[in-house]
Formats: C-alpha cells, sequence, structure tokens
C-alpha cells in the first residue's frame, strides 16, 4: 500500500444556506480545494461524497452524480457513501484506500448536507432514522435524547451527581463556542464568545439534562479535500498532510451495547485500528477534532479514543485540559457545537481544520503553537453505529 | 394483491421481530436463550448477539427491570406529541430495552436512576416512514 496525501482543501461557510442547493455547497467547496491544490478537473480520476439525508433535505437521491457532473468531470466512477454523520469520514478512508492501493493517483472526497430545509420536526424524525427504526423510534428517542441517556448512565455509573456533571458537561459547550466564535467558517462566527457556565445550565431543556446550548445546531454546508499518492503530493504542494491511518468500528441498537453505552467498543475498536495503523499512540497526538454533537459525546469520544481514562475526562474538560496548552487541544475549529454539524459534512470538515492547524492557518486564538505534527479526527454516526477516525501528520510514517 | 403475501417463518428465526410484538401487545416480555453460552437477548435476532451461535430457543422474561437512564423528550419528531419519557431498563434476565416509562414528566427527578420498574403496557407508533406499526414496551416504576 502507498502513503496517501492530502493536498487540497476546501470549506463552505456553516449555517442557514438558503440561496445554495447541497451540490452547489459540495461543488464550492470542492473547487476550492482543487484550487488549493492546483489540480485540474481532468486530473482527477474518482470521486467520493458523504451525505447522510439529502433525500430528505431536498429530495435528491444519489446526490454523489449530481456533484460529480456540476463539477464537469465527465464520467469518472462516483460514489455516495451513507454512515449518517460520519458520512464523509468513510468517504475519506475509502478514497484513502483506493489511491494507497494504486488504483487512483488523485481523487477528489468531501461530504455536502442541507438539514435546514427540514425544520426541526422532520430533521429530528430523519436523524432518527439511523437507529433502530422498529424498536428505538417507537419509544420516541431523538438524538438529543441518545446523550440525555448516556449523560445520565455516566452519571450512575461514575457515581457523579447529575448537576455535578451537568456543569462539567457546560465547559464542553463553552469552550467550543469560545473557538467556533473566532473561527469564520463557523456557524457561531462572532457569537457566543464569552458564553458562561450558567448560561448553558440556564438555557432551554430539550431532552432532560441537556439544554439546547448542550447541543450541536441543525446546519448546511460542505467540506471537500483532493488526496494524491504521497510520491506525487510535492508535484503540487509544499505543505502535504499525510494519511497515516484510519479506521471504522459498527455498532447496532442502543440496548445492545448495555453497560458499554458509554465505552462504546465501534468506537474503542475503530480508534485503536487507526493509531495502530500509524504507528502512534494517544500520547503522540497533538491535535484532536472530535465528535462533539452533544456536550457528553465530547467527553466519552476522549475516554473511548484512549486519551483520558474511564470517567475522568468530565473532570479534565472542566480542568482545561482539552483546551490550547492543556494535554490535547480540542475541537479547536468549534466543533460541531460551536461550528456547526451539517451531518454529511462534518468529518471532511474535521479534516480540513487540522490541515489548515498543520499549515498554520487556523485563526489566531484557535491555532496551536508550535504548528500540531500529529493530529486525530473522531466522527460518529447514528448511536455508536459508525464510528471513524482518521490519523493525520505534517510527515509520513 | 392477497396472494402475494407471504406469511411464514424463515429457517433461521425462532422468534421474530412480529412475534416479539405481538407478545409486547400482549404483556409479555419475550426473547432468546442461546443454549451455546446462556446469554438471553431482545429484541429477537437469529444468531447470539454473545457468541454467534445459532442454537437458540424462545423465553419468556418476567418484565422487571432497573431503570438505567431516562430523558424527557421535550422537542419530538414530527408525528409525535411531547413532553414523554424514554427509558433504558436492564431486565432482571439481563437485556437492555428501549422504552417509554409512564410517569410524569413533571415529576421525575434523577433520583428515580435504579429504582426497579415493571412492564405496565406497550406503546405502538407509525408514521408514513415506519412500513406499519412497531411496539416498544412500556414501564411503570414499582412503587
Ligand atoms: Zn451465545
Amino acid at each position: 500500500m502507498r502513503d496517501v496525501a492530502i493536498i487540497g482543501v476546501g470549506h463552505t461557510k456553516f449555517g442557514k444556506w438558503e440561496t445554495k442547493t447541497a451540490v452547489e455547497l459540495f461543488a464550492e467547496a470542492a473547487l476550492q480545494a482543487m484550487e488549493d491544490a492546483g489540480v485540474e478537473g481532468k486530473e482527477i480520476e474518482a470521486l467520493f461524497v458523504g451525505s447522510a439525508l439529502p433525500d430528505f433535505g431536498e429530495g435528491q437521491a444519489m446526490i454523489n452524480v449530481h456533484c460529480t457532473s456540476e463539477l464537469g468531470l465527465g464520467q469518472i466512477p462516483s460514489t455516495r457513501f451513507e454512515g449518517a454523520c460520519a458520512s464523509s469520514t468513510v468517504a475519506i478512508r475509502d478514497a484513502h484506500m483506493w489511491v494507497a492501493s494504486g488504483e487512483f493517483d488523485v481523487v477528489l472526497v468531501g461530504g455536502t448536507e442541507r438539514v435546514l430545509p427540514m425544520g426541526t420536526p422532520l430533521a429530528t424524525r430523519t436523524f432518527a432514522m439511523a437507529m433502530h427504526a422498529v424498536s428505538e423510534v417507537p419509544a420516541g428517542l431523538t438524538f438529543p435524547g441518545v446523550f440525555a441517556l448516556v449523560a445520565m448512565l455516566y452519571s450512575k455509573t461514575y457515581g457523579i451527581p447529575l448537576e455535578k456533571l451537568r456543569e462539567k458537561m457546560a465547559h464542553v459547550s463553552v469552550q467550543n463556542h469560545r473557538h467556533g466564535a473566532l473561527n469564520p467558517l463557523a456557524q457561531f462566527y462572532r457569537k457566543y464568545g464569552d458564553l458562561k457556565v450558567e448560561d448553558v445550565l440556564g438555557s432551554r431543556m430539550v431532552c432532560d439534562p441537556l439544554t439546547l446550548l448542550d447541543c450541536c445546531p441543525f446546519s448546511d454546508g460542505a467540506a471537500a479535500l483532493v488526496l494524491c499518492a504521497a510520491e506525487k503530493a510535492r508535484k503540487y504542494t509544499d505543505t502535504p498532510v499525510y494519511i497515516l491511518g484510519t479506521g471504522q468500528g459498527t455498532g447496532g441498537a442502543m440496548g445492545r451495547f448495555g453497560e458499554e453505552l458509554i465505552r462504546p467498543p465501534s468506537r474503542v475498536m475503530s480508534a485503536r485500528m487507526a493509531l495502530k495503523k500509524s504507528g502512534l499512540e494517544p500520547k503522540d497526538i497533538q491535535i484532536l477534532e472530535l465528535h462533539d454533537c452533544f456536550t457528553p459525546a465530547e467527553i466519552i469520544a476522549l475516554e473511548g479514543m484512549g486519551f483520558f481514562e474511564w470517567g475522568k475526562a468530565a473532570d479534565a474538560v472542566e480542568d482545561g485540559q482539552v483546551d490550547i496548552g492543556g494535554k490535547i487541544p480540542t475541537n479547536m475549529s468549534g466543533g460541531l457545537i460551536g461550528k456547526g454539524h451539517p451531518i454529511g459534512a462534518t468529518g471532511a470538515s474535521q479534516v480540513c481544520m487540522i490541515v489548515e492547524q498543520m499549515r498554520g492557518n487556523a485563526p489566531k486564538g484557535n491555532q496551536v503553537d508550535p504548528v500540531p505534527e500529529t493530529g486525530m479526527t473522531d466522527t460518529m454516526g447514528g448511536s455508536f453505529g459508525t464510528l471513524s477516525h482518521i490519523v493525520l501528520g505534517r510527515s509520513r510514517r | 394483491m392477497e396472494d402475494l403475501k407471504i406469511d411464514e417463518n424463515t429457517d433461521h428465526y425462532i422468534l421474530t421481530l412480529k412475534d416479539y410484538e405481538q407478545g409486547l401487545r400482549a404483556g409479555k416480555m419475550l426473547g432468546l436463550r442461546c443454549r451455546n453460552c446462556g446469554e438471553i437477548m431482545c429484541p429477537p435476532m437469529p444468531v447470539c448477539c454473545g457468541c454467534g451461535g445459532k442454537e437458540l430457543e424462545k423465553t419468556e422474561m418476567g418484565g422487571e427491570g432497573e431503570l438505567m437512564a431516562f430523558t424527557i423528550t421535550r422537542v419530538p419528531p414530527e408525528g409525535m406529541d411531547a413532553p414523554y419519557i424514554v427509558c433504558l431498563v436492564k431486565l432482571s434476565e439481563g437485556p437492555w430495552v428501549m422504552g417509554r416509562l409512564d410517569h410524569d414528566p413533571e415529576k421525575i427527578t434523577p433520583e428515580m436512576l435504579g429504582r426497579k420498574v415493571k412492564v405496565s403496557g406497550a406503546y405502538a407508533w407509525s408514521d408514513k416512514f415506519s412500513a406499519g406499526e412497531h411496539t416498544c414496551p412500556v414501564f411503570k416504576v414499582i412503587p
């Protein structure tokens, strides 16, 4: 297998896009990525698009075909990947495999989604389709509900009173909004930068114990990357970022996790796979972008990936251990909470954000200094149904 | 169209989802026991979720368990009315199941975590996407 490099990135602003379709958003991000890489359309050999619910967002199935056509890429192979919120991470993982295998030298990969046209009731209904439709949906489980249950179980398992845990969870929202407010691509750019713990606790209850400010927003947006065989990357760029390892894991209905719901084996397996392939351990990783769809999600992701011991990440977040200057800077882009979560685009966005950190291009206040040599993304689809991780580095292994 | 309807069991399902849901509506908590490793599981599946074995037998559980987590849903999906309580219950026989909790959403507190609950009924629901009705258990806290 060959090494693979990211040679270009593109990213639309995240938020409410009333004037562009998901195909147009993808094309914007893709053209930015191609211009960033200095790659012409005729050099792109295949397209990989993550999109979770375009069928419901705009009545557009098989969106990959229309993205390819929109970009004038001719008849090249083009595939849509669906892993709910992890859709574009599994797209990147597969795109990476195709280049690593030697089949293609240059490919385009990314994700796109419009969630806001659905409105809250339909978006809540369609997101729930990623759960076990016949046993969990009748119970009325929603996505905030999943993480409300996780918070409850975390509190019960580790003996942290729920009110104390809520304060620790609120720190996730405060930190991610602080960084999101500095990121011009974020949905909450220049908003909520000075949020306080009390604001999160006092916000409107959505699914007890989660308030509105414990939740990421509904968002529209797209992100894209150009991948290239590492041996040819220097032809295009002086600052390639290498994909050192990828992982993927699969879950099932939430009940099947039992007590492991707060330590999902699908995440543990995927993270270990990605780290093992990269030859690195958590202590070697210098920056994380992880799946903070709700505040407790960030806490259990930090533990499941091996950055903190079980039951300890809630304290670590409160202590500033995941901010700049802490043990592992996490979600410097604002994460899903501060930057927004156009579900199918999120995984590609996470990778773009780490690439910008490695180039030293992140906004002031978010940039880790010195620039990180290694980084890792974590993306979760459904209720731990699809987990995928990507380990990135400024140098080849 | 009646003559095109297939209604027979297949080789690999000892207990089908339809049997399981009918059980719930009749107040029974049905499941499967693995003859190889002893795992008890529900909702049903054709292989053991513990060991992958196919030697499964039907079992009826008592419907009692422990309240492991719950949430008052205030922002519902299209087609449901809030507030309502979703709960995650660990049955005495081992499996964890998702259901509704029959309790006043305005009067429930985190102190209820860990309390004993018992199946008190079933909640059946359908919408234009669900391909017919599906059912979850309803639990009630044992006083
Ligand atoms: Zn077994």
